[in-house]
């Protein structure tokens, strides 16, 4: 069994650590570190309930080696309330009713966090295809929709 | 979900991964993992050490010759990254048609045009695209570089002609002006990749098609040009006659036995939507109006 040290910024604090090559990010994340933000669901790459941000760029934990993100920065749910108040966004989701189990629900966050970074005045169809690769088995899709829009609503391109 | 053991390694060069190639035997490479990890996790491919390429320099670049007549695609350009480009868009568009709809986009955010190209998945999007547009792969060895042209890159199901010690260091694709092409996907319901995906390109004057490329992805157990529909289509006016005509002959190009038939479609119903889905995709990029 071979062993790598990695390096990776998580949430803008630096871990150094020992892993198999053969850990994904998403277990290095959770059993490692103690982000458990990201939930494991699929394991394929199909659910989204392991999206983090990579260098400001969204993907799917369970499709990463850890090793490959060495050097690399990543964001995670836990990351992106400021200083513990909830931001717009999870406000929303809270208001609107964007989750029932909430399994997706970090998933969901982190997607359409970064989507809303790209577009501030987004329409459902729009918002519909951002969230394409996160499943939620729960609530329809609707509230989730209108909470990300209630956000770009709220927030008023001011982002 | 862990897969087997193995040793990993970190390039720091094109020249560093080819000596780890030819020193690890077995060794691959990995660039996004979104094609290998997969697989690796179903027991389909366990290598016993992998070489990842995905921090290189530079091999990511999309860009034009100074003349403007060729487009060079770094292999590690990602699918978001080629989607979202302007001038893939006009010199190009079935690749950033296929780009965009490949995945989701977290898995465009993962993946990479090489990656895409040297896993020969035939259910893939990128491949009908690079055939459409007569493109090429540049590929390096430890000791010489070629070219391989997409109608000699896919051999069968995850074989293509890139061999396990070479690199894909990017995609040419020859562009010229007058010319207009698309992609169109049927998705499989459950994988999201394409039950059918349709590439074509067309060089016309506005009233004839001068020259025309169709290539198909998903449908058959290799992405294949469909030279029937082409030869129907060259040299005929643009009407709504000559596109039945030629999406008509879609099936009749493929080999006997060439469609996949799983559990999602059957090779009948497969060859069905492929004659569907070349007329719509004729119809995408070009106006017929009389
Ligand atoms: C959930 C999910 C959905 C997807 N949906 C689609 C879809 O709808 N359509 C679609 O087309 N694809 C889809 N894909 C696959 C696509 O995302 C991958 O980009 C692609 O198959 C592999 O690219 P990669 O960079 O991840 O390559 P890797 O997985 O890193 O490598 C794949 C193979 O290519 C080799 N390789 C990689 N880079 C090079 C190189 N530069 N030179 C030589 N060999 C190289 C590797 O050794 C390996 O054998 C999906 C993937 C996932 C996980
Ligand atoms: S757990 Fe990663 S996509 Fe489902
Ligand atoms: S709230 Fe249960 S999966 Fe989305």
């Amino acid at each position: 069994m071979s062993e790598c040290n990695i390096s990776i910024i998580v949430n803008g604090e630096q871990h150094e650590l020992t892993v198999e090559p053969r850990t994904l990010l998403v277990s290095a994340l959770r059993d490692e570190l103690g982000y458990t933000g990201a939930n494991v669901g699929c394991e394929t790459g199909r659910c989204g309930a392991c999206t983090v941000r990579e260098n400001s760029k969204t993907i799917k934990s369970c499709t990463r080696l850890a090793v490959q993100a060495d050097g690399s920065e990543i964001e995670t749910v836990e990351g992106i309330a400021d200083n513990g108040d909830l931001t717009t966004l999870q406000e929303q989701f809270q208001e609107q009713h964007g989750l029932q189990c909430g399994y997706c629900t970090p998933g969901m966050l982190m997607t359409a966090d970064t989507f809303l970074r790209e577009n501030d005045d987004p329409t459902r169809e729009e918002i519909r295809e951002a969230i394409e690769g996160n499943l939620c088995r729960c609530t329809g899709y609707q509230n989730i929709v209108d909470a990300i829009e209630a956000t770009a609503d709220q927030l008023g391109g001011q982002r | 979900m862990y897969t087997n053991d193995f040793e990993y390694y970190r390039a720091d060069s094109v020249d560093d991964a080819l000596t780890l190639l030819s020193d690890h035997a077995g060794a691959e490479l990995v660039a996004g993992a979104h094609g290998l990890l997969p697989r690796m996790k179903t027991g389909d491919e366990s290598p016993p050490a992998l070489v990842d390429i995905g921090q290189l320099r530079g091999l990511d670049m999309i860009e034009e010759d100074d003349d403007g007549t060729d487009l060079s695609i770094g292999a590690l350009a990602t699918h978001a990254e080629i989607a979202d480009s302007e001038t893939v868009r006009q010199r190009a568009s079935v690749l950033a048609d296929a780009a965009a709809e490949l995945g989701d986009p977290q898995v465009r955010n993962g993946g990479t045009i090489g990656g895409n190209l040297a896993h020969g998945d035939a259910r893939s999007d990128p491949p009908a695209a690079l055939l459409a547009l007569d493109g090429s792969l540049e590929v390096r060895g430890l000791d010489d570089k070629r070219t391989i042209d997409a109608t000699d890159l896919f051999e069968g199901p995850f074989e293509t002609a890139v061999a396990d010690d070479e690199i894909v260091t990017g995609i040419r694709i020859p562009t010229i002006d007058d010319a207009v092409s698309g992609y169109r996907k049927r998705r499989d319901p459950l994988s999201g990749y394409a039950l059918v995906g349709v590439g074509v390109w067309l060089r016309t004057d506005g009233e004839t098609i001068e020259e025309a490329r169709v290539a198909v992805t998903g449908a058959t157990t290799t992405p294949a040009r469909l030279p029937a529909v082409e030869d129907e289509l060259e040299g005929e006016a643009i009407t709504e006659d000559t596109i039945t005509a030629a999406s008509a002959k879609a099936g009749i190009t493929v080999d006997d036995g060439a469609f996949v038939s799983d559990v999602q479609a059957s090779a009948e119903y497969r060859e069905h939507l492929l004659t569907i889905d070349t007329e719509r995709a004729l119809y995408d990029v070009i106006d017929i109006s009389q």
